[in-house]
C-alpha cells in the first residue's frame, strides 16, 4: 500500500499517436453548471478532424452534458451555464458574440429517440437545406437525394418522398435525422446516444454509417454501449462523476487502460 | 459535394433571415405589450373607480333607491347565500362523477361519453343554463327564486368538479391503490380513505375554481333569482345577487348607483382574484407533494 | 445486570399460530358482508353521479325544445331567417341576433387569435425566465376576471374612448374607399358591434393565450433541439415546427374560445346597443343571441315572446355545441398523438 494510490488521477492523454492529426474542436479547463451543481470539472479534451471520438462512462457522468455544450444546446435552458474555452477551429464558441445558428449549423446533432419534424420525408431534409441556400428545384432535389443516399435511406424512401416523415420506422426515422444533419452541410456531427432506441439491425446500419460519414465530418458520440464504442471510435474518453478520467485512441482505452476506474467500467465491475 | 459551405451573418439569404426573426420577435414582444396593457387598464380603471366608492356602508346598508346612499350588503349576503347552496348541491354530485371517471370506468364507453359531455358543459353559455333552470324551476313553480339561482350555478358548479377530481384522482399513482389493496381494503374504502386524500388538495382547488367561476356569474342570475332591493332570507322569494345588481346599477343613468356597481364589480374581482390565487397556491402544493 | 426478574419475550397476547377463533371468523364475514354492501353502493353512486352529467345535458337540449316549441311552431323555418323583432304585433326572428353573435365573434377571434398566439410563442420562447411565471399567472388570473367587469369597463371607459377618438377616425379614414366606407359609416356611436367584437377580444385574449401556451409547452424539447441544432433561429422553429406539430391543439384552443365568444352574455350586452337589425356599418348598433335574452326576458311578456327568446337559446346552444364538440375532438386528437 503506498501513497501513490491517494493522489488524484490525472488525465492521461495518450499524446503519441495524435501527431499528424488536426484540432478541430478543443476543449480547455470546462466547467459546466446546472443552477450550482457542478455537472463537468475542469475537462480538457480534443476532437480530430476526420476521426470519430466516444464518449463512454456511467449515466450521470456528465457525457451528453460535455456533448451538448459542443453546439451550445444548452443556451436553450434558463440556469445553465458553461465556464472555461470551447474552440472551433480557432473561434471560442462559448463567447457570449458567438451566432448559435451559425455554430450549429456547422455542429450537427442526431438525438436519442429520432426527432423527425412534422412534415414530409422531402421537407425534412428540403427545410434544413432552404436555412442557408436559395437553390433551384432541380439542384434541391439532388441535395436531398445526396443526403438521403448518405444516410442508406434513398432506396427505402424513394418512391415515397411526400409521406410523413413520422410514419417511418424507427430506424428509418433516424436515418432521416442524419441525412437531415449532413444535408445542412456540417463540419462536425454530434451524436447523442444514436441508437439507444434501435433495434440491433438498425443499429448496425447506423454504425456503419458512421465509419462512412467520418471521412468528411468530424464526429463526436456519446454510447453507453462500450462494444459500441470500440466498434465505431479512434478515440475514446471514459468519464466519471463529471470528470474526464482517461482519453486516449480507443484500442489503448479497452485494452491496457492507464486508470484503475476505467479499468472497472469497461471489464463491467460498475456502471 | 459533402464539403462545408462558409456561411457568415452577411451571407444574403442568412441575413433576410435574421431580419425576419428580428421582426417576428419584435411583433411577439409588442403583442405582450398589447395585451398586458389592455388587461392593465381594465385592472387600473377597476380599481380607481371601485376604490372611491369603497366604503363600510357599503358592508353594512341595503341596496339603495335611486338618488340615494346605500350599500350592497344585501346583494353580497345573497351572492354568498346562493355560492354556498350552489357548492353544497354542486360539489358532491361532481366528485361521484369524476370518482366514477377516474377509478371505476376509466376506460369505458360511459366514461368516455361523459368527459366529452362535460367538457362541453364546462364552456357552455351560461346564459343557456338560466334558460335551463327557468323552464324546469321558474316557470314550474310560477315565481323566480333564490333556490333556482342556487340550482343554476350549481349546474355550472358540477363540470369543474368533475374535471378536478377526475384529473387529481387519475395523478395518483397506482402503486398507492395497490398498497391499500394488498392489506384488503376494498375499493370504495380505497377511494375514499387512501385516493380522496391524496388527491385531496387537488380537489380543494377545484372546488375553489368553481366558487371564483359562478362568484361573478350574471348570465344565469338574471331569470332564475332575478333581483330583489331589500334583504330577504326567503329563498322561495327572488334573491338578490352582486353581478346582477352591478348590471342593472350600471345601466342605469344614477349617478349613485352607477358608483356602487363599480364598487361591487371592485369587491367581485378581489374575491375571485383572492380565490384563484389560494387555488393556485394549494394546486402548487398538490404537485409538490 | 440482573436477568433473573426478566420474563422470557414470547407473544402473550397472540394465541400460538395466529389462528382465527370461531367467532372471530364469523364477526369478519358480518364485516365484509357490510363491506361488500358499501362497496357496490359507492360504485352505483359515482356511476349514478356520472350519468347525471348526461342528464344535466340532454335536460338541457329538452327543456330549451320544449321552451322554444310554441315559437317554432307559430314561425317554423322563418324563424331562423326573418329579421323582424316585434312584441307588439308579436312577430320574431332570429337572424339580426344571430349575424351580430357571429359578426362580434369573427371581430373578436380576427383580433384575438394572432395576438394570442404571438403571446404564447413569447411566453414559451423568448420571455426571460424571471417573468415568465408572474406573466403567465397574470394572464391565467386575467383568464378568471368575470365577463361582467369587462362590461362594465367597456361601457364606460372603452365605449366613450372608442367614439371620441377611434371611430371619428375610422370613419375619415374609409370614407373614400369602397366596401369599407359602408362598413365604417355612420355616425360614431361608441357601443355598437364594432366595441363588442373588441371587447370579446380583449376578453378572450388571456383564454386563447393560456391554451396556445400550455399546447406550445407540450411540444417534446427534443423537436424543438433538433430544429435548433439545424441553425434554425426561434422564428424558424416556432413557424416550422412549433406550430405544424401542435396545429391540431391550436385550432382546438382557438375554437374554445370561439366557443366562449359566441355564447358571452355580460361582456357585450353592456356595449352591443340592442338593435334588432342588420347594419352594413360595424358602427352601428346591432344584438347578439345572449345580449337579447339577458336583456329582454325579464320583461318579456306573452308566451310567443318568451318562446322566442328560449328559441334563440336553443339556436346559441346548438352553435356553441357544434363548436365545442369540434374543439374537444381536435384537442383529444393532439393528446392522442402525444400519449403514444
Amino acid at each position: 500500500m503506498t501513497m501513490a494510490n491517494f493522489t488524484v488521477p490525472t488525465v492521461s492523454n495518450t499524446v503519441a499517436s495524435t501527431e499528424g492529426l488536426v484540432e478541430k474542436i478543443t476543449v480547455q479547463n470546462l466547467d459546466f453548471f446546472y443552477g450550482d451543481h457542478r455537472a463537468l470539472k475542469n475537462i480538457n479534451v480534443s476532437l480530430y478532424q476526420g476521426k470519430v471520438t466516444a464518449f463512454i462512462g456511467p449515466s450521470g457522468c456528465g457525457k451528453s452534458t460535455l456533448l451538448r455544450i459542443l453546439n451550445r444546446m444548452y443556451d436553450l435552458y434558463p440556469n445553465q451555464r458553461a465556464t472555461g474555452t470551447v474552440r472551433l477551429d480557432n473561434e471560442d464558441i462559448l463567447s457570449p458574440s458567438q451566432d448559435l445558428n451559425l455554430l450549429r449549423a456547422k455542429v450537427g446533432m442526431v438525438f436519442q429517440k429520432p426527432t423527425p419534424f412534422p412534415m414530409t420525408i422531402y421537407e425534412n431534409i428540403a427545410f434544413g437545406i432552404r436555412l442557408y441556400e436559395k437553390l433551384p428545384k432541380s439542384e434541391l432535389d439532388g441535395r436531398v437525394q445526396h443526403a438521403l443516399e448518405r444516410a442508406a435511406l434513398w432506396t427505402e424512401v424513394k418512391d415515397k418522398l411526400g409521406a410523413n416523415g413520422q410514419s417511418l420506422s424507427g430506424g428509418q426515422q433516424q436515418r432521416l435525422c442524419i441525412a437531415r444533419t449532413v444535408a445542412v452541410r456540417p463540419e462536425v456531427i454530434l451524436f447523442d446516444e444514436p441508437c439507444s432506441a434501435l433495434d440491433p439491425i438498425s443499429t448496425a446500419k447506423i454504425e456503419e454509417l458512421i465509419d462512412e460519414l467520418k471521412e468528411d465530418y468530424t464526429i463526436a458520440i456519446v454510447t453507453h454501449n462500450m462494444q459500441q464504442a470500440a466498434r465505431v471510435s479512434d478515440f475514446t474518453a471514459f468519464m466519471y462523476l463529471g470528470e474526464l478520467v482517461e482519453y486516449g485512441e480507443t484500442t489503448k482505452i479497452f485494452t491496457a487502460p492507464n486508470d484503475r476506474r476505467t479499468q472497472d467500467y469497461i471489464t463491467g465491475r460498475f456502471g | 459535394m459533402a464539403g462545408p459551405t462558409t456561411i457568415t451573418p452577411s451571407t444574403p439569404i442568412y441575413a433576410a433571415r435574421r431580419r425576419k426573426n428580428f421582426i417576428t420577435m419584435a411583433v411577439a414582444y409588442a403583442a405582450t405589450g398589447f395585451g398586458l396593457l389592455w388587461l392593465a387598464l381594465i385592472l387600473i380603471v377597476l380599481f380607481w373607480e371601485g376604490f372611491s366608492g369603497l366604503s363600510l356602508k357599503v358592508f353594512t346598508e341595503m341596496t339603495p333607491p335611486p338618488g340615494s346612499a346605500g350599500g350592497l350588503l344585501n346583494a353580497i349576503a345573497g351572492s354568498l347565500v346562493m355560492t354556498f347552496l350552489a357548492v353544497i348541491i354542486g360539489t358532491p354530485l361532481g366528485v361521484l362523477a369524476g370518482t366514477y371517471l377516474a377509478e371505476y370506468g376509466r376506460y369505458d364507453k360511459l366514461s368516455t361519453v361523459v368527459r366529452f359531455i362535460n367538457d362541453i358543459l364546462l364552456s357552455a353559455p351560461s346564459i343557456v343554463v338560466g334558460l335551463f333552470v327557468y323552464e324546469i324551476m321558474v316557470a314550474q313553480m310560477g315565481h323566480f327564486s333564490g333556490w333556482a339561482g342556487a340550482v343554476a350555478l350549481a349546474v355550472i358548479v358540477v363540470p369543474v368538479v368533475v374535471r378536478t377530481t377526475e384529473d387529481m384522482l387519475t395523478l395518483v399513482p397506482d402503486t398507492l391503490r395497490e398498497a391499500a389493496a394488498s392489506i384488503g381494503l376494498p375499493r370504495s374504502k380505497m377511494i375514499q380513505k387512501v385516493a380522496y386524500r391524496a388527491a385531496r388538495a387537488g380537489m380543494i382547488t377545484g372546488v375553489l375554481l368553481a366558487v371564483a367561476r359562478i362568484s361573478g356569474e350574471t348570465a344565469p342570475l338574471l331569470f332564475t333569482a332575478l333581483n330583489n332591493q331589500f334583504w330577504s332570507t326567503n329563498l322561495n322569494a327572488p334573491v338578490s345577487s352582486l353581478p346582477v345588481v352591478i348590471f342593472q346599477f350600471a345601466l342605469s343613468p344614477y349617478k349613485d348607483w352607477q358608483e356602487l356597481a363599480w364598487t361591487g364589480a371592485l369587491i367581485i374581482t378581489l374575491a375571485v382574484l383572492g380565490l384563484s390565487i389560494i387555488a393556485r397556491y394549494l394546486g402548487g402544493q398538490s404537485k409538490k407533494s | 445486570m440482573t436477568s433473573s426478574g426478566r420474563k422470557p419475550v414470547v407473544d402473550v397476547a397472540y394465541p400460538a399460530g395466529g389462528a382465527m377463533t370461531e367467532t372471530a371468523s364469523s364477526d369478519r364475514a358480518k364485516v365484509l358482508n357490510k363491506l361488500r354492501f358499501s362497496d357496490v353502493s359507492f360504485k352505483f353512486l359515482t356511476r349514478a353521479a356520472a350519468i347525471a352529467v348526461l342528464i344535466i345535458l340532454s335536460g338541457i337540449i329538452i327543456s330549451l325544445i320544449h321552451g322554444s316549441w310554441p315559437a317554432l311552431r307559430q314561425f317554423g323555418f322563418e324563424f331562423l331567417v326573418d329579421e323582424s323583432w316585434n312584441p307588439v304585433t308579436e312577430k320574431f326572428g332570429a337572424i339580426a341576433p344571430i349575424y351580430g353573435t357571429i359578426v362580434t365573434s369573427i371581430i373578436a377571434m380576427l383580433i384575438a387569435v394572432p395576438v394570442g398566439l404571438f403571446i404564447a410563442m413569447f411566453l414559451t420562447e423568448l420571455c426571460p425566465m424571471f417573468l415568465r411565471r408572474p406573466i403567465g399567472i397574470a394572464i391565467e388570473l386575467l383568464a378568471g376576471i368575470p365577463s361582467i367587469i369587462y362590461g362594465i369597463w367597456g361601457l364606460f371607459v372603452f365605449a366613450p374612448f372608442l367614439q371620441q377618438h377611434v371611430q371619428p377616425f375610422l370613419i375619415t379614414v374609409f370614407g373614400p374607399i369602397p366596401i369599407l366606407n359602408e362598413m365604417f359609416a355612420g355616425p360614431p356611436y361608441g357601443i355598437g358591434v364594432l366595441t363588442a367584437g373588441l371587447i370579446l377580444a380583449i376578453m378572450v385574449l388571456p383564454f386563447i393565450t393560456s391554451i396556445s401556451r400550455d399546447v406550445f409547452e407540450a411540444v417534446p424539447p427534443v423537436l424543438k433541439e433538433a430544429a435548433y441544432g439545424l441553425g434554425c433561429t426561434t422564428w424558424e422553429v416556432a413557424r416550422n415546427v412549433v406550430l405544424p406539430f401542435t396545429r391540431v391543439g391550436v385550432i382546438g384552443g382557438v375554437m374554445l374560445g370561439l366557443g366562449r365568444a359566441l355564447g358571452e352574455t355580460m361582456a357585450v350586452t353592456f356595449v352591443i346597443g340592442n338593435a334588432h337589425r342588420i347594419s352594413g356599418s360595424i358602427l352601428a348598433p346591432g344584438t347578439t343571441i345572449s345580449a337579447t335574452i339577458a336583456n329582454e326576458f325579464t320583461e318579456a311578456v306573452g308566451d310567443i315572446y318568451t318562446s322566442s327568446l328560449i328559441a334563440l337559446g336553443l339556436i346559441l346552444f346548438i352553435i356553441t355545441f357544434i363548436v365545442l364538440a369540434a374543439a374537444r375532438l381536435m384537442l383529444m386528437r393532439l393528446n392522442a398523438r402525444l400519449g403514444k
